[in-house]
């Protein structure tokens, strides 16, 4: 049976970790590749990377990274953050990436897809959308929530998957940072509404998080930062608890 | 150790030589005959779309060379599916070097099938040490039907050949490459097969 993916997500600035990450056993929690190592040994079934680094010159530090990551772990990961072009899509899958994240490039130019999606294959362009709730119907938001759209995120997602988006990766900007638990209804919705795998993300804060958004919210997947790098849930807990309640999990 | 990792217009391969390294084996990532007949084992990895793969390997002779290899090949995702008779995927005719045809799953439930799923009925020499039903990772939105050189199955939608083998060719759906420890292993234990012994 087709499991649930449990995904941490790591950001990086300049080729390190950034927030505090207080992982149990880490000796240099700074170091993505570390961190990575521990994750996949712990049971993660995929990781993600997402690069907020300022500057272009840095973004070769990221590529850098994404080959050493590359060469510690052999469980699929994917990167993203400021993704423009073809050749920034190329020179992070030539480093061992498995997919990579289109956002709001996407959203500017939506035959960004089309073209990714043609040359590298939608099995590994994720679009990733940024959603929020305004005078109740869900929206899509650019640069890290900072800027509205006029896409409602259910018509954004379907026409992104028509264009060759292999996946979507859904963060709600209301539920980000909460811990009170994912955005069911438009995770459901996206979920619903699409006919390739959805990964939520937002707003995780203990273990019924998770088991609400694979049932009620259908996810394929979840995604979450702070709760796995503080050690407030560990990876084998959380999946003994999907587990016992029947959720598909890939117990290691 | 020589392996050759056949190029050719499919992405991802990248990740498989990576593998490799990871296990200490330098592969050789070539489209020429010559290092491809030598190498004492062939890997035919690849995602991308089966008619326009073909073509690029019928342009260049890979198709005749690929069925005439005598040293242990093994097909991974893409490379699985061209080893088979004919696929669904742009109603193209592939190698034939399996009995069974690739079809596109139905769209009962999400395609691709993306992520880790078991496989079970495991036989031969590629699944020593690896427990029944444990998990792989697959990325795929067409599969090949079962048959007398199933290897290893798996269940979505419906059951489908996860691996298969016949003689010295050898093929996974999943992504050992990507598989954790447990791909790690079948991998390894491709590259210890000696030619000859299958």
């Amino acid at each position: 049976m087709l499991t649930k993916r449990i995904i941490p997500c790591l950001d990086i600035r300049d080729g390190q970790t950034v927030k505090g990450v207080n992982f149990v056993n880490i000796r240099r929690a700074g170091d993505p590749v570390e961190l990575a190592r521990a994750y996949a040994a712990t049971g993660a079934d995929e990781l993600a990377f997402l690069d907020i680094t300022a500057t272009i010159e840095k973004r070769k530090t990221f590529a850098e990274l994404v080959a050493r990551i590359a060469h510690a772990i052999n469980i699929p990961f994917t990167v993203g953050g400021g993704i423009r072009s073809a050749d920034d899509v190329a020179r992070l899958l030539d480093a061992g990436a498995d997919k990579i994240t289109v956002n709001s490039a996407a959203v500017r130019d939506p035959g960004i897809i089309d073209t990714l999606a043609s040359r590298f294959g939608s099995q590994c362009i994720v679009l990733a959308v940024d959603c929020k709730r305004q005078a109740g119907r869900s929206i899509v938001f650019l640069d890290g929530g900072r800027t509205p759209t006029s896409r409602t995120t259910l018509e954004w997602a379907k026409e992104a998957v028509s264009r060759g988006a292999g996946e979507i990766l859904l963060t709600s900007m209301d539920h980000d940072g909460t811990k009170q638990g994912f955005a069911l209804d438009i995770t459901r919705d996206v979920s619903e509404g699409v006919n390739v795998p959805v990964i939520a993300s937002g707003g995780a804060g203990n273990c019924a998080h998770f088991a609400e958004v694979f049932e009620t919210a259908k996810a394929d997947a979840a995604l979450a930062a702070s709760i796995f790098h503080f050690g407030e849930i560990s990876i084998p807990d959380l999946k003994t608890y999907l587990h016992e309640r029947h959720i598909p999990v890939r117990l290691t | 150790m020589a392996v050759a990792v056949i190029k050719y217009n499919a992405g991802n391969i990248r990740s498989v030589t990576i593998a490799l390294e990871r296990l200490g084996v330098r592969g050789t990532v070539t489209d020429d005959p010559e290092t491809i007949r030598k190498a004492e084992k062939v890997i035919f990895p690849g995602v991308g779309e089966a008619s326009s793969a073909m073509a690029y390997l019928r342009s260049r002779g890979l198709d005749t060379l690929i069925r005439s290899l005598e040293q242990p090949v093994l097909g991974i995702c893409l490379g699985l599916q061209l080893m088979c008779r004919r696929s669904e995927e742009g109603d193209t005719d592939c190698l034939g070097i399996f009995d069974t045809d690739v079809t596109l799953f139905p769209a009962e439930d999400k395609v691709p099938h993306m992520g880790w799923n078991t496989v079970t009925q495991l036989r031969g020499p590629l699944f020593e040490g690896i427990p029944e039903a444990s998990f792989m990772y697959f990325v795929h939105s067409y599969a090949a039907a079962r048959c007398s050189q199933s290897t290893a199955q798996t269940d979505y939608i419906r059951p489908f050949a996860s691996a298969l083998q016949k003689d010295n060719f050898f093929a996974l759906q999943f992504h050992p490459e990507k598989s954790g420890e447990l791909g790690q292993r079948i991998l390894k234990n491709f590259l210890m097969l000696e030619k000859g012994a299958v």
